[in-house]
């Protein structure tokens, strides 16, 4: 399974599903990270993380770690 | 009749701007997610029987932060008239989906779309009234920055506030069934927030369900039809409301929304491949420092400081109010206290104000214009590998300004661990009280050299970074460090409004400050020094001032400055930090209060190695009473207060000594080993806690938000 971690800086993708439970979970969805939904990874912070997504029109960053809980499609 | 307006929107919307623009207020404002921590009051312009409040910046009603469960806490049970729905209009996709969950407390709603103009540049037109239509919810458009449409947006909410609620059709029809099934289980439950907590407990919001302390039937009932809904769904019943709302969401855009295709490559991302790029993001960020102070402290800000401490405070005022007090045949003591204690005391203090002033507009322009949030971003890889999260460098970065708000900003930080870890280094962080002092030292004893300034700056960062690692490799702060996920605010010009209030006021509150406690202090610090126990007026040798502080001075001699005036300094910086100056200026007060005449004395008086070892002790040091104030407050609890201030203390007292006894080590190459031993020494113990493996890590890979939602509980 291939989570947004991976993904290179430029590649748009399209979310599998939301790993884990909880907070964290949570906040993601909340952020309108779901199902379905589009992602174009915008880059990468100088020290190799956090990296900046676009998702629904927005920017946001979040670390590597939590990019892993992203499942890809 | 009263009523009561509550502003409500996901973080970063203009809320704190709405606000002020309502109740001509000047609450701080900035351009990045979590600026706003706690609930503010005001009242309305012209219309005092209208309240308005503030609340913090949320995305969601979920109950894991502490700021959505304040701020859903506040929304179920203050019960406001009205909710103020703030709404970026060039991200309405993300914002509706607050106001889909606002819309079900049963409170009348008005949705504002604010930073109207942002998104017409952008090129999105909204259809107001298919979005009221769909939303069935008065809509209004405003530009909260230009102050368009605030009175407007007021008037109509007062409006709106006596109206009925009418529902709306949000969830698929099958989830809506499971819902209403709830909601006949919750009969007990006013029927007015009936529908709310069946959404909440249908998203299995643990708070909600032990809040209402259901029965356990009722309880696996409720189960069984979440359980039902999930498996045909193959997705959690968070997931389904969350996607259901989403889904809702993107219908009505589709409706009411005209908006370019594709993903806009708009200005922000422009300058952000410059500004947040790979190579050159550190790089810039530190000129971005370096020329702040530079413009603050060495050129622009030193021309105008010089000019109110030779000039102003050094000839002007002194000899004017002499010749006016001899005009007026004033007793010799009460012209030395005026003279001598308050304008030299206090007049040392403001004679910072350009500076200073130059300081804050610096950062101030930071602030407005979108970078803090940049920098977060840059430097959390950093901050992370000492167990701190990106987030933690914008209460520093405030730090820098003044440390009682930047204490107070580290309350956006979800990790309790992470969070009284900031709480406890922000004040490392040397803040604009500070400055005098750096100013006074650097002055005297470096020629106003930049590296100074830049190195206790450094020094302050070094001293985060320290604690951070050895401190997270303790009991008391072990843990994953929390979650980063912000979002990334656009760029805007720099409001000259905006800046030149963040500005002022901060030097408002300084000269505050300085006509408050420092003066204060300064009439008991010429008392203390020009009379002895007996209440003689004696030389200041003999005075009560030289006998207390030649009793605690030995205690710093191993810092090399164990000399009474120094320690008193150091003591009354307690009250503010600023006082570390004005003691010194009232204690070698000599005839004029010139700073050239207080350098003078000081290089006298003082190795460079001492008094960088005295600037460095009085930076890292407990801060000042109002500070030690905001730490209180944000630890709840008098221990880790205690904790904190007793680690600050012996940090610096450790780090002063040290950079003393190396110093003189490597200037004059003499073997003191008296206290050379006991530094290398504790260098040793240093280096073991900052390189022992964690014995805590890796224990659980659990979210630090998991945790955070553990204690919530």
């Amino acid at each position: 399974m291939r989570t947004l971690k991976h993904v290179s800086v430029g590649e748009t993708v399209k979310i599998h599903r939301i790993n884990g439970a909880g907070a964290l979970q949570r906040r993601i969805m909340d952020l309108g990270l779901l199902k379905g939904c589009e992602i174009f990874v915008r880059k990468v912070a100088p020290l190799g993380d956090p990296m900046v997504i676009n998702v629904r029109g927005y920017e946001l960053s979040l670390r590597k770690s939590e990019a892993d809980v992203i499942v890809i499609e | 009749m009263s009523i009561k307006i509550s502003l409500a929107g996901n973080p970063n919307s203009g809320k704190t701007t709405m606000f002020n623009a309502l109740t001509g207020s000047s609450q701080r404002v900035g351009n990045w997610p979590g600026v706003t921590v706690e609930r503010k009051e005001g009242k309305l312009k012209n219309d005092p029987e209208i309240i308005i409040q503030d609340l913090p910046g949320i995305y969601s009603l979920s109950p894991y932060t502490l700021e959505e469960v304040v701020t859903r806490d506040y929304l179920i049970s203050g019960q406001p008239d009205v909710i103020v729905n703030i709404v970026d209009a060039a991200n309405l996709e993300r914002n509706l989906y607050l106001t889909t969950q606002l819309a079900e407390l049963n409170i009348p709603i008005i949705v504002t779309l604010n930073m109207i103009d942002a998104a017409a540049k952008s090129g999105i037109t909204i259809d107001v009234e298919k979005l009221e239509k769909e939303l069935k919810c008065p809509v209004i458009s405003t530009s909260a920055v230009r102050g368009n449409g605030c009175d407007a947006a007021a008037e109509l909410a007062i409006k709106t506030a006596a109206t009925e609620v009418s529902p709306r059709k949000i969830f698929s029809e099958k989830t809506a069934a499971a819902i209403s099934e709830i909601e006949v289980l919750l009969s007990h439950v006013p029927a007015n927030n009936r529908y709310w907590y069946a959404v909440k407990l249908f998203e299995r919001d643990g708070k909600i369900a032990s809040a209402l302390n259901l029965a356990p039937e009722t309880m696996t009932k409720i189960d069984r039809i979440i359980s039902d809904r999930e498996k045909a769904e193959n997705e959690s019943s968070e997931a389904i409301i969350a996607s259901e709302r989403y889904n809702w969401i993107d219908n009505v855009i589709k409706a009411a929304v005209d908006a370019p295709a594709g993903k806009p490559d708009n200005i922000s991302t422009k300058i952000d491949s410059i500004v947040t790029n790979r190579f050159l993001a550190i790089p810039l960020f530190a000129a971005v420092m370096f020329m702040v102070y530079y413009i603050s402290i060495t050129t622009i800000g030193t021309i105008g400081t010089d000019w109110v401490n030779d000039v102003l405070f050094g000839e002007w005022i002194p000899t004017w109010v002499n010749s006016a007090l001899a005009g007026a045949g004033t007793a010799p003591w009460l012209q030395s206290l005026i003279v001598d204690g308050i304008i030299s005391g206090v007049g040392a203090v403001l004679g910072f104000l350009p500076q200073m002033m130059v300081l804050f507009c610096c950062l101030a322009i930071l602030e407005d214009c979108g970078y803090m949030a940049r920098v977060a971003f840059i430097m959390d890889r950093l901050l992370r590998f000492f167990g701190l999260s990106g987030k933690s460098f914008i209460p520093m970065l405030i730090g820098t300004g003044c440390s009682v708000p930047g204490i107070m900003a580290s309350r956006t930080i979800e990790n309790e661990s992470d969070r009284r870890m900031t709480v406890l280094t922000t004040s490392f962080i040397p803040c604009g009280a500070k400055l005098p002092v750096i100013a006074l030292i650097s002055g005297a004893l470096f020629n106003d050299a930049a590296w100074v300034v830049t190195s206790v700056y450094f020094a302050g960062i070094a001293a985060v970074v320290i604690s951070g690692i050895i401190l997270k490799k303790t009991r008391l702060f072990a843990g994953e460090a929390s979650p980063f996920i912000m979002e990334l605010p656009h760029y805007h010009r720099p409001l000259v409004k905006s800046v030149l209030r963040t500005t002022i006021q901060r030097g408002w509150s300084f000269v505050k400050k300085a006509a408050t406690i420092i003066l204060l202090s300064t009439v008991v610090i010429w008392f203390l020094q020009n009379f002895n126990w007996k209440l003689e007026m004696v030389n200041p040798d003999q005075s009560i001032l030289a006998a207390l502080g030649s009793f605690i001075a030995p205690l710093f001699s191993p810092l090399g400055w164990g000399n009474w005036r120094a320690t008193v300094a150091t003591i009354t910086g307690l009250i503010a930090k600023e006082n570390v100056v004005s003691t010194l200026g009232v204690l070698y007060g000599v005839e004029e209060t010139a700073r050239t005449a207080l350098e003078y004395r000081i290089r006298q008086e003082y190795s460079s190695i001492a008094g960088y070892s005295f600037l460095l002790f009085n930076l890292l040091c407990a801060p000042c009473f109002a500070a030690i104030g905001a730490i209180r407050r944000e630890m709840m609890s008098a221990r880790w207060t205690i904790f904190a201030l007793l680690y600050l203390t012996v940090f610096a007292f450790t780090a002063s000594f040290l950079v003393y006894q190396f110093g003189i080590l490597i200037s004059t190459g003499l073997w003191n080993w008296q206290t050379l031993v006991p530094a290398f020494i504790l260098s040793g113990i240093i280096l073991v806690l900052l390189f022992r493996r964690n014995p805590y890590c890796g224990k659980d890979g659990k979210s630090a938000l998991d945790l955070n939602e553990k204690r919530l509980k």
